[in-house]
């Protein structure tokens, strides 16, 4: 998708692809057939610029059909390279702008709690993202608030727009900082789907609390060349590189 | 399709230039250091460069820190999050606290054309131009972008200067003198006045070539400066005649908005405002959206027609 439209983020995509898979095939109780039940679970993706990757996850499901997915910023598409909860079936919040994500997380699941209803409410933010102070103000309230049907996943690869996290602004010790906000922290290896399964299937990870689970990953998982790199965060690939992906991930070895 | 300089070139390097004869000078950043183009002078001044990652609040709190400090910070970042993210800390930090902070609102109007109307920034100017003691610059070329950033050094107090990535084709000689608050009468005619700002001033040139073959003779300005806003050329083309005003920003409160504030005022004359009309962007490329919302050289001119044909 990123290749066809010459745009887009196949780094932060790759890294967050095994956890909306686990995600969308096997945690959410949701039906592709009725977007807008009321009742479904909630997930909303904060860092709107893996948008390929969660448009691909929605089609594979069947929320649209996977023809869509070659219009992806096309003209008049309704796959902007940023999610948009009125155009595409399946998106729960308009992101793009980091540090969005996680407040409004808050809002879902306290709104459950408000109005007696059973869903859960996910959400999944960048490791940079959490530079943005809204989500440490979410953060607190979502502790104050003992929201145990919140989980937030954080896609740790330690890398953000221009580089290292750690180079940048320290997020370390992560697991620490949100347990000191309330939070039972998790942290997991995400790409281990086993582990991603049994991990979601014990939520929430402490009565009363919401759980934050910090999926260590590797930006561009699975693509020799563009995993760890920075420069990926936003690079196109050639063709010639296209085929290269293509054939790794058919044939992981 | 018109292609020509980015901006955000002729930025860095008068940066770098002006930074190593004024020590104060230091370039703040959220996470921004390629998407303004500043990794030139990470590498002159490595020591002169604050990256305090994806946090724009604080990117504006801190600035007005260091301004407080001594220092003049290049506060950089794409326009979306600088100025909507951080709009009170420019409002109370910078403005109301008159410190000498400029910020550089990058990838500014539709630049990010396909990411969408959470990057588009076509809020900026109406949000800018409403805070008391902002300057706000929006220059339309290169030319005009390394004078701009020199004035913006030379003078003290908070500027917001809005640099866009879409190439833009000259439209000022090496003759060109910008002043803040001065527009720049770019051609001379008596039957309409198009007044522009940024990339879309080389379309309005166009346009009034595509008008003068009609037989219709049109003044250009280039309004570079939003705020102050150059009241005495305002005046003048109203009393001329009609006026159009084109600008890549919603109608809503930008360019237009001022221009009618001023000629409701002074000499009332029929007006069309051109821009995007209140709406969120659908998919597409910087220039497909330009030309969905009739922001071209042949879309100005329609409308530039119907006025005059509307007002007689
Ligand atoms: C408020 C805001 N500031 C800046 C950006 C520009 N931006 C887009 S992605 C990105 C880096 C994100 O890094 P991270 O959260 O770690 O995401 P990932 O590594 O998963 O791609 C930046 C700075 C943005 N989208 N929103
Ligand atoms: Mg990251």
């Amino acid at each position: 998708m990123v290749h066809r439209a010459r745009m887009g983020h196949p780094g932060g995509d790759l890294s967050a692809a095994d956890i909306l898979a686990v995600l969308y095939f096997h945690v959410l109780r949701i039906d592709p057939a009725r977007p807008d039940d009321a009742g479904r679970d909630r997930f909303v993706l904060s860092k709107g610029h893996a948008s390929a990757s969660l448009y691909a996850t929605l089609a594979l499901r069947g929320f649209f059909s996977e023809d869509l997915l070659t219009t992806y910023m096309r003209p008049l598409s309704s796959l902007n390279g940023h999610p948009d909860r009125n155009k595409v079936p399946g998106v729960e919040a308009n992101t793009g702008p980091l540090g969005h994500g996680l407040p409004i997380a808050v809002g879902l699941a306290l709104g459950a709690r408000l109005t007696q209803g059973t869903w859960r409410t996910f959400v999944l933010t960048g490791d940079g993202e959490l530079q943005e102070g809204s989500n440490w103000e979410a953060a607190m309230a979502a502790g104050q608030f003992g929201l145990d049907g919140l989980t937030l996943i954080v896609d740790r690869n330690r890398l953000q727009q221009g580089d290292t996290t750690e180079n940048t602004v320290t997020l370390d010790p992560l697991a620490d900082r949100l347990r000191s906000f309330g939070w039972a922290v998790v942290e997991v290896d995400g790409h281990d789907v086993g582990t991603l399964v049994a991990t979601f299937e014990a939520l929430p990870a402490a009565a009363g609390r919401p759980t934050a689970i910090v999926a260590q990953t590797i930006k561009g998982r699975g693509v020799s060349f563009i995993e760890n790199r920075v420069e990926w965060h936003h690079r196109v690939p050639t063709d010639g590189e296209m085929a290269l992906a293509l054939g790794e991930l058919r044939d992981p070895s | 399709m018109t292609t020509g300089a980015d901006c955000r070139v002729a930025f860095a390097d008068t940066l770098i230039e002006l930074a190593a004869n004024d020590p104060r000078i230091v370039a703040v950043v959220n996470d921004s250091v390629g998407s303004s183009n500043l990794r030139g002078f990470r590498t002159r001044f490595p020591d002169r460069l604050v990256n305090v990652g994806i946090a724009e609040q604080n990117l504006v709190g801190v600035s007005a820190g260091l301004a407080g400090a001594g220092l003049m910070p290049f506060t950089c970042g794409a326009s979306c999050f600088l100025t909507g993210r951080a709009l009170e800390q420019v409002k109370a930090d910078l403005a109301y606290s008159r410190h000498n902070v400029k910020l550089c609102g990058m990838s500014s109007g539709m630049a990010y054309g396909e990411l969408g109307p959470t990057h588009h920034s076509i809020e900026d100017l109406a949000w800018t131009r409403a805070i008391a003691g902002m300057t706000v610059i929006v220059p339309a070329d290169p030319i005009e972008t390394v004078q701009a950033v020199r004035a913006a050094a030379a003078m003290a107090g908070p500027v917001f200067l809005r640099i866009s990535r879409m190439g833009v084709p000259a439209v000022h000689d090496d003759a060109y003198r910008f002043a803040i608050g001065r527009a720049a009468q770019l051609r001379r005619g008596d039957d309409v006045t198009l007044i522009a700002t940024g990339v879309l001033v080389h379309r309005v040139l166009e346009a009034a070539d595509a008008l003068s073959r009609d037989g219709i003779e049109a003044t250009v300005l280039n309004m570079a400066t939003i705020r102050p806003l150059d009241r005495e050329a305002v005046v003048a083309a109203a009393r001329r005649g009609p006026i159009v005003t084109a600008e890549e920003h919603t109608v809503v409160g930008g360019l237009g908005s001022a221009v009618a504030e001023v000629v409701v005022e002074t000499h009332p004359v029929r007006m069309r405002m051109l821009g995007v009309p209140g709406v969120f962007a659908p998919t597409g490329s910087s220039h497909f959206l330009l030309e969905h919302f009739g922001l071209t050289a042949s879309g100005i001119a329609t409308a530039a027609r119907d006025l005059l044909r509307d007002g007689r």
